[in-house]
């Protein structure tokens, strides 16, 4: 069944998109992560214009991560006061992350600035976790249950401003969390992703929060953050398509909802080293695009628009 | 200057408009309405030749029917190997490029319409596609253009369709244009030439009205008019949606 898309003036499959946003939803739910670095790439192949399918990723991450947050709520897995202080952060980052991707605009590079940034932030985050969480594999096979690790009592903990964070069982100043908040609302204006790719590894390796409710705090974050990002988007640009939103989500929710199921009954090292290799697959497909000759060397733009 | 008077007179004394044969013409429909589940559509050419006088001896009459979308500017971005990586590097600005372009023909282009008369009235694709301005310190600006018509060709949004006009008895001629589900709305003009030995001998021409309806329609306006509540109702509808099939989920699982 076609359906016609108002804003992005394109005529799609519904199933089409109700199975992609099921298939992202599942990984959504499972891993905590928006799903937007899979989706936004993903809609880019299906010929969403890249301006449209950007915004209207925000908006579907929103509501994929609402569903996800609820599901973490009743399991009393979300830390409020962290998720407070990344959200501080994030909406400062969002703000400037908009204001540095009108510049890229200007310039006429932002696609080729956009899959870098993918191909970075993937490939460095993607191979970390995978080492890591094979070496935690490895080690629970053994029979020896790893030690529990020690606090590291470094350059995290040495800052001012402290504040005690129950739920994650933490005592450390607010300054990382707002930073990596910052950095990830950055992140997510400019390449339209809720950015728990980056904030999930942030806090379990950073700030040394729990597994168990890093999950539902990212999410928290993600929600609030993409709302943020959509109204900016509905505002300046125009390219929220709300159709294609309710398509997304509506495969997205019941998604979400199947992998948070999932994600409950799989050791967490498996969950890892399966977001690891997840991440690592998109960061070299978006790779091999930069590095192969295309088959189009040319591409058509919206022109005079300014 | 000169050259820009002299192309306005050949234009006013053009013999070839002196009117013997007149297009009447039918369109199956004059509007086409993107509704919500819209997947291209097929309109209908259809007309006849009038004249006074008995059908002139010489070549015959052909048809040629073109229909263009709305025009505008369009990018042409180039990619270079540059350390090892694929990047944009030159940009050509063509000045106008319709967004839909099929032509329909009752004999090869070429043989029914000279390059003059193409000149003169745009008619094949390469002649509907203008970059005046193209930057010349770009080398092979033409290519640029090339790249627009070889895209959209390939998203069938330009076409010419050689011999797919019928023509009886130089008098009625049938055909029909094919429309893709990704059209943009706007006014699409079809023009209907009768040729001679590859004169233009006249012309016609008439708008078909292609727009958005019902709820394709209000969204897209109130996208535009107003923003803040689009994107807030967005979000309302997002969430409720997440909540909503949350709750049914686990209502179902207990």
């Amino acid at each position: 069944m076609q359906i016609y898309l108002p804003i992005a003036e394109v005529s799609v499959n519904a199933f089409l998109l109700l199975g992609l946003g099921g298939m992202v939803g599942i990984l959504s739910g499972m891993f905590g992560v928006g799903g937007g670095f899979l989706m936004t790439p993903l809609l880019f192949f299906i010929g969403i214009p890249p301006a449209v399918a950007v915004a209207t990723e925000a908006n579907q991450i929103v509501a994929s991560s609402f569903s996800g947050v609820l599901a973490h709520f009743r399991r009393k897995t979300v830390d409020l006061r962290m998720g407070t202080v990344l959200l501080i952060g994030g909406l400062t980052g969002a703000a400037l992350g908009v204001v540095i991707f009108n510049y890229l605009k200007s310039l006429g590079q932002v696609d080729l600035l956009v899959t870098l940034c993918y191909v970075v932030f993937l490939g460095v985050v993607g191979g970390l976790m995978f080492i890591e969480s094979l070496n935690a594999l490895r080690k629970s096979k053994k029979g020896v249950s790893a030690p529990p690790k020690r606090r590291q009592r470094g350059w995290v903990h040495a800052m001012p401003f402290k504040m005690r964070f129950r739920t994650s069982g933490l005592y450390i100043s607010v300054i990382p969390p707002a930073l990596v908040g910052l950095f990830v609302g950055v992140l997510s204006a400019i390449m339209g992703v809720g950015g728990g790719f980056i904030m999930v590894p942030a806090m379990i390796y950073l700030l040394g929060m729990p597994t168990k409710v890093v999950v539902g705090t990212s999410l928290f974050q993600i929600i609030f953050v993409t709302a943020f990002t959509t109204m900016l988007h509905a505002t300046t640009n125009f390219t929220v398509d709300v159709v294609l939103a309710v398509l997304l989500l509506v495969g997205g929710v019941i998604g979400a909802q199947i992998g948070t199921v999932i994600g409950a009954r799989m050791p967490a090292e498996q969950l890892r080293v399966l977001l690891a290799a997840l991440v690592l697959v998109v960061c070299g497909k978006l790779a091999l695009d930069l590095l192969l000759e295309p088959s189009e060397l040319y591409s058509l733009g919206t022109g005079g628009g300014h | 200057m000169l050259k820009r008077l002299l192309v306005a007179l050949a234009l006013c004394s053009s013999p070839a408009l002196a009117v013997d044969e007149e297009v009447v013409l039918g369109l199956s429909q004059d509007r086409v309405a993107i509704t919500a589940n819209f997947d291209g559509s097929e309109i209908l050419v259809f007309g006849a030749v009038k004249r006074e006088a008995p059908i002139p001896s010489g070549p015959p009459l052909e048809v040629i029917v073109a229909v263009s979308g709305p025009s505008s500017p369009v990018t042409v971005r180039r990619k270079e190997r540059k350390l090892g990586i694929w990047v944009n590097t030159d940009s050509v600005l063509v000045d106008e490029a319709p967004s839909f372009y099929a032509v329909a023909t009752s004999a090869p282009l070429n043989e029914i319409l000279s390059d003059t008369e193409d000149l003169r009235y745009s008619v094949s694709i390469e002649r509907a596609i203008r970059s005046v301005g193209a930057a010349m310190n770009i080398r092979g600006a033409q290519e640029f253009a090339d790249a627009v018509i070889r895209i959209r060709e390939h998203e069938s949004l330009y076409s010419i369709r050689e011999d797919t006009v019928a023509v009886d008895e130089q008098t009625l001629f049938r055909t029909s244009i094919e429309m893709p589900a990704d059209l943009t709305e706007g006014d699409y003009v079809a023009r209907i030439f009768l040729t001679r030995g590859g004169q233009v001998v006249s012309q016609f021409e008439t708008t078909i009205d292609v727009r958005k309806v019902g709820l394709e329609r209000f969204l897209y306006n109130m996208s535009r008019q107003q923003p803040v509540w689009y994107g807030l109702m967005s979000l309302v509808i997002a969430i409720a949606a997440g909540w909503g099939a949350s709750t049914a989920f686990r209502l179902l699982r207990e």
